[in-house]
């Protein structure tokens, strides 16, 4: 067996056991014949200990025979040959995929271990594994990604999940409208991710990262497309990258996340999930260096997205809400870091903080138990005197920056009063119009859907 | 021209020609139920060896064996090329799938009769190419609804009155075509007529108000029938494509973008399920027709493709709909319902099979919206941000849809509310063609790039190098 055939066969591993995963516990469901519990966790180990062995094995391939670069390449899923289309299959491994596959797999199996116990009998067990193994098959696609189109496909996968896991109490109205709020969003930077995926198509007329970033392995690479081209594309990808980091203006689904179930809310908004949206900056970090108005705009997103956070974080009255500002603050640091091209550093970083924020979720429920161990400890209750603007800033601004954070920086009302309202009152004119206009052709007064009524509370109520 | 080994496109019309009397004489539903679903079996097996046949010839057209239609007429009548070939057994599977899933519920309400003429009409339509034969076969098939809203006592005048200008407008602009017409030489006037009939037919906004008054007044299956095969986009590529002057087609692809964002954006407004149903299928047909009309082979390649998944897709979900509406009435989508514990199977595949319409990835409709996409892009870039902006609001739609009716509340049913075995069936073979499809793409993507070809070299000979004979299917290349 060759280094290569090696590197080639774990690789596919490393993708395949997701994958593998997903068929097993999705199907059944579908049939209608689900997994039990034990099996769906053991397959769940399995699938997570395959992959990750595979990972690391990789790793250590890498650094034996000091590859920086290594392409698997599993040949074109669809081609037009006439015609120059091809979807290729290519996964890369480097320096910034490999790590981020690495802490996938260990913060997800972590997860995973945690929420076979604390999930155990719950009714939506099942469901909770089905919608894990559609995330880790999307981070690991995400991470591995060699071309534009498999990024897309796994950073797809990593929203549907997400949304889907924050309705996970689907028998209440709340989880479920944020959730949809959640899918909202991550649509709207699913659009934008598109639009940049198809114009460096249009531009460069290939969607490798390797043709578009240069021949370097990361982080070295060089921008194949000129300065302007690198603004409107990289803006697009800023777009993308900071509704699926939560960050400024699209913060106002951070603390809906947290309607999820712990160890979701752990994983996916405190670790993984929100850090792919700097990923995705740090692949095409090439793209900022090209143009330096978007290195600039993106310092300004992540400073301003670290300040919201930080003021945010401190007004919160509850732990998982509190965690998930702190979450958007570091994440807004690693975004300055990136614009000012510090790529290792960031990667540090977001590795470290989602080690951090795994802990810290995890250990939420119990927080209350852990602080008053820790009073018990002192013999005193913790107390904290005014801090440095406490003590700086006068009374009115300190209440209004208060009230600021309290409401969030008002995000959520300027996007319902601005966008959402009028969006929603300019079809529902539309659908008057409609009606009028059945009216005149003799379409009849009342629609048959106007005697609808609104949902009762049983069944005999509606039939 | 190629002959197929067995008359297969005679017999997907003549079994439910004939079924439609021999159901109609039987008075007990049940039974009319049974013998449907087995006459649909039989078709949807002539249809299947029609496609099968048709691709062991490896031609572009071939028309039936023993065609009885053609001593009369001493031409050929039936006759199918590479675009019709696929929608035959297509349209079969989406009458054998409603009549199937038609519950005890339903049976009194929806007539199994009709929908057996209907399902010969459609057939009848995809295996002829003949303008005048279209065009009363089209006409023909717009009176089983009209006849289900009168026996409902439904008012019919808004639906008549655009139907009535659909045949009007087909039957004057197809005799204003000359002989000698092409895309190089248009007949204007004929043109825009047929052009607006096909329009009006596919429900290209302003002229669709008559599908969401269909949808509120006839049965959701007749509806579901009427529209969901999509016979106005086939009478653009039968009537207008080979006549059409590129500014013609533009100005239908115009249309049909405004269609895709208006009806994307209504879709998230609507408080009913049919209508928001209606509103979504609006969008995915109008994104057929922005694909059709760009001519381009990727395009048409993307649009060939997308017209097969949204048919799949669009078809599961407006069954699973009715599926759902058969238990509880008709569903507000202003409230929330809670049926994911009673219906978790049902649950499933309304999530599945609206992703797969949106091309959501691992669907069958992914790699089709990918080609639709760019092959749009590579033409007119701004048309293409319309597309994703429309894809985008049709995702949200969706996934509304689902949270409103599966989730939200608690709900307390005293009945079992669980899959029949004729659903499970139906769902199994759905779940199989949106993820195997989305899975290995590659020979559908192949079939219709050959089609797409083909059929632009038959618009223009000139502009377009010879459509060669079909390659043998093959897989993903290896690297």
């Amino acid at each position: 067996m060759t280094v290569e055939s090696t590197y080639q066969f774990l690789g596919l591993i490393v993708v395949a056991s997701p994958a593998v995963l997903l068929a097993v516990l999705g199907l059944p469901m579908l049939l209608g014949k689900p997994v039990a519990e034990s099996a769906q966790s053991h397959f769940t180990k399995a699938a997570v200990i395959a992959g990750l062995s595979a990972a690391l094995a990789v790793l250590v391939m890498m650094l034996v025979f000091d590859s920086r670069h290594v392409v698997v390449e599993l040949g074109n899923w669809v081609e037009i040959p006439d015609e120059g289309f091809h979807f290729h299959l290519k996964f890369v491994f480097d320096r910034l995929s490999v790590p981020f596959t690495i802490l996938s797999f260990v913060l997800c199996g972590t997860v995973g271990a945690f929420a076979s116990v604390y999930l155990h009998r719950e009714s939506g067990y099942r469901r909770f594994f089905l919608f894990y193994a559609v995330f880790l098959l999307g981070m690991v696609v995400s991470s591995l990604a060699g071309t534009i189109e498999t990024l897309f496909f796994g950073w797809e996968l990593v929203g549907l999940s997400s949304a889907l896991l924050i309705a996970y109490f689907h028998e209440r109205p709340g989880p479920v409208r944020n959730g949809h709020r959640v899918w909202t969003v991550y649509r709207v930077a699913d659009a934008a991710f598109l639009i940049a995926a198809l114009t460096l198509h249009h531009l460069t007329g290939a969607g490798d990262f390797d043709g578009l970033m240069g021949t370097g392995a990361w982080p070295e690479g060089v921008a194949a497309i000129d300065s302007w081209h690198a603004l409107v594309v990289g803006s697009l990808l800023l777009i993308a990258a900071a509704g699926k980091s939560g960050m400024v203006p699209f913060s106002g689904w951070l603390p809906r996340a947290m309607e999820g179930p712990t160890p979701s809310s752990a994983v996916f908004y405190g670790a993984l999930s929100v850090h792919l949206g700097v990923y995705l900056l740090l692949r095409v970090s090439p793209l900022l260096e090209a143009s330096l108005p978007l290195s600039l705009m993106v310092i300004v997103l992540g400073l301003v997205s670290a300040a919201f956070g930080t003021l945010a974080s401190r007004v919160q009255n509850d732990v998982k809400n509190a965690l998930a500002f702190a979450s958007l603050t570091q994440v807004g640091i690693i975004t300055v870091e990136i614009g000012c091209g510090l790529r290792y550093i960031a990667l540090i970083h977001m590795i470290g903080h989602a080690c951090l924020r795994t802990l810290q979720l995890l250990r939420a429920p119990s927080v209350l138990k852990d602080y008053q161990s820790l009073e018990n400890a002192i013999g005193q209750h913790l107390s904290t005197g005014p801090g440095f603007w406490g003590r700086v800033l006068p009374k009115r601004q300190r209440v209004w920056l208060y009230r600021f954070a309290l409401e969030r920086g008002y995000l959520d009302a300027i996007l319902n009063d601005y966008v959402v309202r009028p969006f929603i009152a300019v079809f529902r004119w539309c659908d008057k119009q409609e009606r009028r206009w059945s009216r005149f052709g003799g379409g009849g007064e009342k629609r048959e859907s106007d005697r609808v009524a609104v949902y009762g509370d049983s069944l005999e109520d509606v039939v | 021209m190629r002959e197929l080994h067995l008359p297969w496109l005679e017999l997907s019309v003549v079994i439910p020609l004939l079924g439609c009397v021999w159901v109609s004489l039987l008075n007990n539903r049940d039974t009319a139920r049974r013998h449907s679903i087995i006459l649909c079996v039989l078709t949807f097996v002539a249809a299947m060896g029609e496609w099968i046949d048709f691709n062991s010839l490896h031609a572009f057209e071939a028309h039936d064996h023993w065609d009885v239609l053609t001593s009369i007429f001493h031409k050929d009548v039936f006759v199918i090329d590479e675009l019709s070939a696929p929608l035959l057994p297509l349209g079969a599977m989406l009458y054998l799938m409603t009549v199937m899933t038609t519950l005890r519920t339903k049976i009194g309400r929806f007539s199994f009769g009709w929908t057996l003429f209907s399902e010969a009409i459609l057939l009848a339509t995809l295996s002829c190419r003949d303008p005048w034969i279209i065009i009363t076969l089209l006409s023909i098939a717009t009176v089983p609804p009209w006849i289900e809203m009168r026996n409902r006592k439904q008012s019919t005048r808004f639906y008549c009155l655009h139907m009535g200008l659909f045949v009007a407008m087909l039957v004057v602009g197809q005799a204003l075509v000359p002989a000698d017409a092409t895309s190089l030489n248009p007949p204007v006037i004929a043109g825009c007529l047929l052009t607006a009939a096909a329009l009006l037919r596919s429900g290209v906004t302003p002229l669709h108000c008559w599908m969401t008054d269909l949808f509120e007044k006839a049965t959701f299956g007749t509806a579901l029938l009427f529209v969901t095969p999509m016979t106005g986009a086939y009478a653009v590529m039968r009537l207008v494509l080979p006549i059409a002057p590129d500014w013609a087609l533009q100005s239908i692809a115009i249309l049909s973008l405004f269609t895709a964002v208006y009806a994307a954006g209504m879709a998230l407004v609507q408080r009913e399920a049919r209508r928001f149903f209606c509103y979504v299928f609006l969008s995915h047909s109008s994104l057929v027709l922005v694909g059709l009309e760009m001519v381009t082979p990727i395009g048409l390649t993307g649009a060939l493709c997308v017209w097969l998944s949204v048919g799949i897709s669009l078809l599961g979900f407006g069954l699973t709909l009715r599926s759902v509406e058969a238990r509880t009435g008709r569903l507000s989508l202003d409230s929330f319902h809670g049926l994911y514990e009673h219906t978790p199977i049902l649950a499933g595949l309304f999530l599945l099979t609206g992703l797969a319409s949106i091309g959501f990835p691992g669907t069958v409709g992914f790699v089709g919206t990918e080609l639709l996409v760019e092959g749009t892009v590579a033409v007119y870039p701004l048309v293409g941000l319309a597309l994703v902006l429309a894809a985008m609001l049709n995702g949200v739609a969706v996934v509304l849809a689902y949270f409103r009716v599966f989730t939200g509340t608690r709900h307390v049913a005293s009945i079992s509310l669980q899959c029949r075995p004729s659903e499970r069936i139906t769902i199994v073979i759905l779940t199989a063609l949106i993820i195997g499809g989305g899975l290995h793409p590659q020979p559908g993507v192949s079939s219709r790039y050959h089609a797409a070809v083909a059929l632009m070299q038959h618009r223009n000979p000139a502009a377009t190098k010879p459509v060669e004979e079909k390659p043998a299917v093959h897989a993903a290349s290896s690297p």
